[in-house]
């Protein structure tokens, strides 16, 4: 199913970001690759500074107050941070895509759906008004939206929530992009829509092998579609590896902990684990491992320093130097 | 929508109704009493005060008076106590030298606060944005006629212009072209002068609301998409950031008959604002209630065009 070439490749990314006071380290130097037709996900709670990578992939962080301070972002073999704005302009909706997380707010409400998708196309592609209506009821029907004929002169307030995420993918998929980064975007809609607009994105990814870069602070949402999985954790990666790796091995104890708080059949009845304490604000991360006052395994020299990531073969790294030394590590 | 606008017909005559009669009972229970029947006024005879009030009702009582006066207002023979002319005739008279003040004056306004506001929206923080809102502070401060006196003495004296009245004195038989060349001067600063405080104003207001828009995440979709900057500005934001401004649109409306009271006296501009300000001073009542029912029937169009108007643009709102 993977396959090798890289298509995105992140390295070292370092974006902050600077309000009265204190400069928040929302993203402090994160490494990640997508290839080919392959679905990577990226999982942390809610503040560990995902939307922020997202949004810097696409030059879309608000500067100021943000900035990308360090790293590079390779895309097909190009290094977009040092892209200008018209360049960028060409590679965002054509080659890169973005699902947003709040369907609602993410669609303009004064126009209709079909001049929110149109407009996409038209963006990048020369196309007759004839054409494009019916390649826009294309694109709706290919999103599962019933009757689109009629639909695609509806305006977002007018569709359910799933509809309207829908509509987003629909958009996202105009220009038959490289690569997808969905932002949570199943987080705003009840359960049995997640599970629809999840086997959705499944299937258009299979169909049009695209890759996709799926966000999430859900860890079960992500075994269902990852072939490799990215834990973020205040700003860093703190374990990588295939979906196998993550949930059989996890060696990160934050990993273990979103496991062990993920419902299953077994845990039934009980009350489910969660995490004690909350993600550091950016801004005031504790020295040391950022994880170590909600580590119930840290030992003293936690608190002071927290060397990089420790390979354990096969893909699957973590950075946690304590419990699972690596073979050759010292002390 | 007939049924829409068959109800806010019913509720906008019902709140007119009721302002009749509050604006009736505040005129009447005022201190003070029209000059013709003050009894301390030496000019009046006991039985010239006396035809008066027979002859204006002033001697029945208010609920009596009331009717009387709204009769003759829907029949058109309501007639000013001080010249016994007809009042719609004046308030007509009065209101078309208004209006070329009133239009001029706000297309100045609007057609400029929305560049400057937009613009300071989309270049929030830079040189231009801090200019325009220093200015727009500047011009908020400074009171209107000040402002009013500063600058005519300026145009007096550096382009010999003149400025007051609505033409020059003793123009008459001058030819025709050089007549209408001197109505738009005496025009120009006026009406300019009217719209600086509403520039400043309106603008600031376009401002934020562009700001705020500006940050919703459908800008933040529409970037993602890969439209230029331009169409980002200007087409997804503006659009959203228009509508609150549908609703003020309405609201010009009652500008119509209030004019400006203090722009009017400076330039001795014979506009229905004077009027009314000087009917207030001679206690002419049937004036005074005759403006305030035609601005409250235009504040009350007003509102109802707004209304209409938000249905076309905001699709989000339907019947
Ligand atoms: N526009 C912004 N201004 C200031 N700080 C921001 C902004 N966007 C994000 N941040 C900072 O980045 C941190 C991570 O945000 P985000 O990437 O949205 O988290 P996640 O998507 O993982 O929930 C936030 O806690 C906040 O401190
Ligand atoms: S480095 Fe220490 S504090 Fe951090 S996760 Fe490992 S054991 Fe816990
Ligand atoms: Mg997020």
């Amino acid at each position: 199913m993977t396959h090798d070439r890289p298509l995105l490749c992140v390295e070292n990314l370092k974006v902050y970001f600077q309000s009265n006071g204190a400069r928040a380290h929302a993203v402090d130097g994160i490494s990640f690759e997508v290839r080919e037709k392959e679905t990577v996900c990226i999982v942390g709670e809610s503040g560990c500074g995902k939307t922020v990578s997202a949004l810097s992939i696409l030059g879309l962080i608000p500067t100021p107050p943000g900035e990308i301070v360090d790293g590079q972002i390779i895309f097909s073999g190009q290094n977009l941070i040092n892209l200008d704005e018209k360049a960028m302009q060409k590679i965002r909706g054509n080659h890169i895509s973005m699902v947003f997380q709040e369907p609602l707010t993410s669609l303009n409400p004064v126009f209709t759906i079909g001049d929110q998708i149109g407009e996409a196309v038209r963006t990048h592609q020369q196309i007759d008004t004839e054409a494009l209506f019916q390649y826009c009821v294309q694109l709706l029907n290919d999103v599962g939206i019933p009757s689109p004929k009629q639909r695609i002169n509806d305006y977002p307030h007018q569709l359910s929530g799933g509809q309207r995420q829908r509509v987003m993918i629909a958009m996202a998929l105009a220009c038959d992009p490289d690569l997808i980064i969905a932002d949570e975007p199943t987080t705003a809609l009840d359960v049995t829509v997640q599970a629809q607009i999840l086997a959705l994105l499944r299937s258009i990814q299979k169909k049009r092998s695209m890759s996709v870069l799926y966000i999430s602070h859900d860890l079960g949402v992500v075994s269902a579609i990852a072939d490799r999985i990215y834990v973020m954790y205040a700003g860093i990666m703190v374990e990588q590896g295939n979906t196998d790796q993550i949930f059989r091995s996890a060696r990160h104890p934050y990993t273990q902990g979103l496991l062990a708080s993920l419902p299953s059949p077994s845990k039934r009845g009980k009350r489910l684990h969660s995490i004690p304490g909350t993600v550091p604000n950016p801004a005031y991360k504790p020295k040391g491992c950022p994880f170590h006052p909600r580590c119930r395994q840290k030992i003293l020299s936690c608190q002071q320093e927290y060397p990089g990531m420790c390979d354990y073969g096969e893909g699957h790294l973590a950075r946690c130097p304590v419990l699972f030394k690596p073979k050759g590590y010292p002390g | 929508m007939l049924s829409f606008i068959g109800r806010s017909v019913v509720q906008k005559t019902i709140t007119l109704f009721f302002v009749s009669i509050v604006s009736f009972l505040i005129i009447h229970l005022a201190p003070g009493s029209p000059s013709q029947v003050d009894p301390m006024n030496p000019k009046f005879t006991p039985e010239m005060v006396e035809r008066f009030q027979k002859e204006f009702h002033l001697d029945k009582p208010l609920y009596i008076q009331y009717i009387y006066f709204y009769q003759d207002l829907f029949t058109g023979k309501t007639v000013s106590w001080k010249d016994n002319q007809s009042v719609l005739k004046k308030i007509w008279e009065r209101f078309l030298n208004s209006l070329p003040l009133f239009v001029v004056g706000t297309l100045i306004t609007w057609t400029l606060s929305f560049p400057v506001g937009i613009r300071s929206a989309i270049f929030r923080g830079g040189i231009y944005d801090r200019s325009a809102t220093f200015i727009s502070y500047v011009l908020i401060s400074i009171p209107g006629f000040f402002f009013a006196y500063v600058l005519i003495i300026f145009v007096v004296t550096y382009f010999h212009v003149p400025v007051i009245g609505m033409e020059t004195f003793g123009i008459g038989d001058a030819p025709a072209t050089y007549l209408f060349m001197d109505r738009i001067w005496h025009l120009v600063l006026p009406s300019m002068l009217g719209a600086t405080g509403g520039i400043a104003v309106l603008s600031r207001y376009v401002r934020s609301q562009m700001l705020e828009v500006e940050g919703q995440d459908y800008i933040r979709t529409a970037r993602a998409k890969g439209l230029p900057a331009e169409q980002v500005h200007y087409k997804h934001a503006l659009r959203n950031a228009l509508l609150p401004f549908v609703t003020m649109f309405g609201l010009i409306l009652p500008g119509l008959i209030g004019g400006s009271v203090i722009i009017e006296s400076i330039f001795s501009w014979p506009g229905m604002g004077r009027m009314a300000y000087e009917a207030v001073l001679a206690r002419d009542y049937p004036i005074i209630l005759t403006v305030n029912f035609v601005s409250a029937v235009l504040v009350l169009a007003g509102t109802f065009i707004s209304d209409l108007l938000y249905l076309v643009v905001d699709p989000r709102i339907r019947l």
